[in-house]
Order: C-alpha cells, then sequence, then structure tokens
C-alpha cells in the first residue's frame, strides 16, 4: 500500500515538474560526463607513466674532447675512467637497481643521432668525432632511475647523467593539467547540479505545499513524507548519471578504441575495461549527491 | 486530557503576548467552545495543543504527554490521535471525497483492509455515504466541511479539535454541522472548538472559555457566548 502510494507521489512529482527534472537529467548527465573525462584522463596517464616508465632509460654520458666541466678536463674520458663507472654500476650496492647495461660508442651514437636528425642543419654539422659515449642504463624500477644518477653523475670522465623520464614529464604535466581542467569544470557543474535539484524539490514541495500540510497534520512520519521527494531527486539524477556512464562507454569504444588506438600504435589508450570501472563510480557519485540534496532541501518542509 | 498550566506565549515581533498565563483543564468527553475576538489567542490555544507551537513559558499536556517533552521525531505519531477541522476545509481538491479520507489512513501506514471498512464507514456517519466518488468542488461548503470531520474523525482520535468549523457556512449548514460533531462528542470524543458565532454557542449550552487578548476571561461549565451579567441575563436571553 505505502511502496505504491510512495511510487505513486513520485511519479507525479516527476511529471508535474517536468522541464525541471529534464533540466536537472541534462546538468547531472553533463556534470558526470566531465567527471569521467577526468577519470579516464588520470586512468591515460597512469597507463602511459608505465608503458614510458618502462621503456625510459638513463643516459650517462662519457666526456669529449672538447667538453670542460667540473668533471671533465677537455679530454676525452678514458676507457678505465668508463670501466670504472660499469663497476660501479655492478658493485653491490647500486646492482639490484640496474637491471641491464648498454655502452654506446661514438659510431653507433652517429648512427642514432643521424636516424633521428638525418637532413637537418644540426646533422651537416656531426661527425662522430663529435659525439659522446655513452652508457644505457635500465633501472630495475622507473624510480631507481634518480639512485642510478646519484651514484655516477660525480665520478671522472662522466660529462651528464640524464633521465629520459625527465624528457616525457611535459608531456605528462599537459595531460595532468587538462585532467585538472576537467576536475575543475565537473566540480563547477556538479554544485550546480546539486542547486538545481535542491531547486527542484523545494518546487515540488512547494506545488505540494498543501498535500504536506495535511501529511503532517495527520501524523504521517517525516521519512513517509520526505522519501517521495528524495526518490524524485534520485531518479531524475539517475537517468542523467546512466547517460554520462553510457556516453563514456562509448566515448571509449567508438572513439579510443576504434579511431583513436587504429592510429597511435605505440601508445596505450584507455580501454572499455577502464570505462566499465568509472560508470559505476558516476551513477555512485549521482545517486548520492542527489539523495543529500534532496533531502537537505525537503527538512525545511519538515520542520513541526 | 488536555491540561495548560500558566502558559504564556510572546511572538519575538510583538511586545503583546498571545497568550498570557493561560490555565485550563479538559476533560474526557467535554465539549468546550473557545470563545473570543479575533487575535485574542485561541487559534494560537489550538495550535499548542496540536504542538505546533511551543508555550515560551507555562507546560502543556495532551493525553498524558508533557508536550515540551515531546521529541519532534514523535510529533507525528502524537498527532495521530489528534483530528483537527479548519474553517477552510483543507482538502486536497485532485482526490475523491473516499480518496481525501482514505489519504489519512495510507499516510500513517494502515493496511488496504481497514481503509475500506472505515472509510465508508465514517462517510456514513457524517452522513456522504452516496457522495464517496465526488471531487471537493462538487460539493456545498458544508458537504465539504463533513469530508473535513469524516477525515478528521477516521482514526477515532480521543481528541478533535475544531478551529471555526461554520466559519464559511450559512446558519443552517453550521447547524448540521454543529449537530454532526455533538454526535461526534457524544460517541466519548472530547472536542474543542474555536468560533465566534454566538447563536451556536447559545444553542450548544456547553462549557465555554472566552479568552481576550491572551488571558482567560471566563470559563462556564454551561455558558453562552457573552458573559452573562446578573441584572442583563434576562434580556441577554431573550
Amino acid at each position: 500500500m505505502r511502496v505504491q502510494l510512495i511510487a505513486h507521489e513520485v511519479w507525479n512529482g516527476l511529471r508535474r515538474n517536468l522541464s525541471v527534472v529534464v533540466s536537472v537529467v541534462l546538468v547531472t548527465f553533463i556534470s558526470l560526463s566531465f567527471v569521467g573525462a577526468a577519470i579516464l584522463l588520470q586512468q591515460q596517464i597512469n597507463q602511459m607513466k608505465g608503458f614510458w616508465y618502462d621503456r625510459a632509460q638513463v643516459g650517462i654520458y662519457f666526456c669529449g674532447p672538447v667538453d670542460a666541466t667540473d668533471t671533465c678536463t677537455q679530454t676525452a674520458a678514458t676507457p678505465e675512467q668508463i670501466e670504472a663507472v660499469r663497476s660501479t654500476l655492478s658493485s653491490g650496492a647500486i646492482a639490484p637497481y640496474v637491471s641491464d647495461v648498454q655502452f654506446e660508442d661514438r659510431e653507433l651514437a652517429y648512427q642514432h643521432f643521424m636516424e633521428q636528425f638525418g637532413g637537418t642543419a644540426s646533422a651537416e654539422f656531426a661527425s662522430p668525432e663529435t659525439m659522446n659515449e655513452a652508457l644505457w642504463v635500465r633501472p630495475t624500477t622507473p624510480q631507481d632511475a634518480d639512485l642510478i644518477r646519484e651514484a655516477t653523475a660525480a665520478l671522472p670522465g662522466v660529462l651528464e647523467v640524464r633521465d629520459q623520464r625527465a624528457l616525457l614529464e611535459p608531456i605528462f604535466q599537459v595531460l595532468n593539467t587538462a585532467s585538472l581542467a576537467a576536475i575543475g569544470i565537473a566540480v563547477l557543474m556538479l554544485v550546480a547540479a546539486v542547486l538545481l535539484i535542491s531547486t527542484t524539490i523545494r518546487l515540488s514541495a512547494f506545488s505540494r505545499k498543501r498535500e504536506l500540510g495535511i501529511m503532517r497534520l495527520v501524523g504521517a512520519s517525516n521519512r513517509f513524507i520526505q522519501t517521495p521527494f528524495i526518490i524524485e531527486g534520485v531518479v531524475a539524477a539517475l537517468i542523467g548519471a546512466v547517460l554520462a556512464a553510457a556516453s563514456v562507454i562509448a566515448v571509449v569504444h567508438f572513439f579510443l578504441q576504434g579511431y583513436v588506438a587504429p592510429m597511435l600504435q605505440t601508445i596505450a589508450i584507455v580501454g572499455l575495461d577502464d570505462a566499465l570501472v568509472v560508470a559505476p563510480v558516476l551513477i555512485g557519485i549521482g545517486v548520492l549527491f542527489a539523495g543529500v540534496a534532496a533531502a537537505v532541501a525537503i527538512r525545511r518542509y519538515l520542520k513541526i | 486530557m488536555i491540561r495548560f498550566d500558566e502558559v504564556s506565549k510572546t511572538y519575538s515581533r510583538k511586545a503583546r503576548p498571545a497568550l498570557d498565563r493561560v490555565s485550563l483543564e479538559i476533560l474526557k468527553g467535554e465539549f468546550v467552545f473557545l470563545v473570543g475576538a479575533s487575535g485574542s489567542g485561541k487559534s494560537t490555544l489550538i495550535r499548542m495543543v496540536l504542538r505546533e507551537e511551543s508555550p515560551t513559558e507555562g507546560e502543556v499536556h495532551v493525553l498524558g504527554q508533557r508536550l515540551r517533552a515531546l521529541p519532534s521525531r514523535r510529533v507525528p505519531f502524537f498527532r495521530r490521535n489528534l483530528g483537527v477541522v479548519f474553517q477552510d476545509f483543507r482538502l486536497l481538491g485532485n482526490k475523491t471525497v473516499y480518496e481525501n479520507v482514505a489519504f489519512t489512513l495510507q499516510v500513517i501506514g494502515k493496511s488496504r483492509g481497514f481503509i475500506s471498512e472505515a472509510v465508508p464507514d465514517v462517510l456514513k456517519t457524517v452522513g456522504l455515504a452516496g457522495k464517496a466518488s465526488r471531487l471537493p468542488h462538487e460539493l456545498s461548503g458544508g458537504e465539504q466541511q463533513r469530508v473535513a470531520i469524516a477525515r478528521a474523525v477516521v482514526n477515532r482520535p480521543p481528541i478533535l479539535l475544531a478551529d471555526e468549523p461554520t466559519g464559511n457556512l450559512d446558519p443552517s449548514t453550521s447547524a448540521g454541522i454543529m449537530a454532526l460533531l455533538a454526535r461526534i462528542n457524544e460517541g466519548g470524543t472530547t472536542v474543542v472548538m474555536a468560533t465566534h458565532e454566538a447563536s451556536i454557542v447559545n444553542e450548544m449550552q456547553k462549557r465555554v472559555v472566552e479568552l481576550d487578548a491572551g488571558v482567560v476571561m471566563r470559563d462556564e461549565a454551561s455558558g453562552s457566548y457573552r458573559r452573562r451579567l446578573a441584572s442583563h441575563a434576562g434580556e441577554e436571553l431573550a
């Protein structure tokens, strides 16, 4: 009996304020889509970090004949100095953090340089003699790169230790900023959605002021009075949240996986499994926010 | 049933109290008229019995409950013991007579079986047996008030509060409503009715409590609307 009565009240409320309910659905839909985009961007960043950091190496460059720094004296690093660095890397303290070491002599460095910059202006001045010898070290985990640098940077004959992760930082920073922007927009939109939901509920309660007055008069419990309104808000937000979840899944499936991923095969793009994690989060946020907003909005009408 | 102990009510914006040290006791089965000019405190008194308002000072006891000590969330359950009728009927325009009365029972969680028995029963009591499926706007004012009374008593409350129930009705319709209230009172329900219709009060010969500016001026067991001065008593009755 009461379930039926409450369902009836909810349906009436939704129908009576249809235009406002539609706007609640749309605002919730858009705000939660931004939340979803922010979460997906974070997942994308983590995935790319995992992908690239695994491949990032630490380059230990040795002094060439023209380099003059604290550790270089305008003479090329001697084979003994190079061997000293190698033995540092294989010494007991550092060895656990090093998974692989490759030596790159001047010829090889020149080859790599020409592969990358062949045909450009700087390539015309390059010759094997201008290249630096280097050791390419693969750390056991990406975080170990700092340890390797600290252990080798001050050794004689070492010109510079470069962590390739540093080159990737700007990319992640751009993605991170984009994700923060999405979160910022999402928060603003969520505030708007919450205010809109509470306004809708107030409006709905106002249009049923007479019923509410009579309900209170005849002794309907507060829970009975407020339940239809809370359900009303939650239902509207739920529709928006489901739309947002569906659009996040659709974007990942059709756009990212169907269109972007085949073009950028070297980069791991977030997949459907990531989107399926995001969907329940969006629905949860939508339902929770709407429920709380409606409960707070209706409190005024329960005052005895 | 209802007891007021030195009850005062002051609204913050007004200097004069709405009720000023009112003490009053209403027993089970009594029929009590509250009389007095507009603003004399009749409605405030009724609202206090309903615990829509709390006194600034003093204590109100209803049905053995000290209302000040009643927590807010218990108030809805307390109100199920009170039936209330207003001057403006307060019916739901989009619900039929039957639904208006049933609504009361639905919101307090009565079973479908109970409702389908109690509602026709009470409609018969108030003389609306054949009009269960009418909408309020299809009824006369007197009939609408009968629906409101049916709604107030369908749950068989021990107390019925009526705030100027005949205020919008013509004299003959009012007489019918009064007869109905008297019948409900005879069934054992305590009735408290605020009014300023002298003829009704004079005719019923029930207890009269007169309020003036929040003070109880008079409390007579079987009184009339105006204070009976010894020398003019005969004139007034005539």
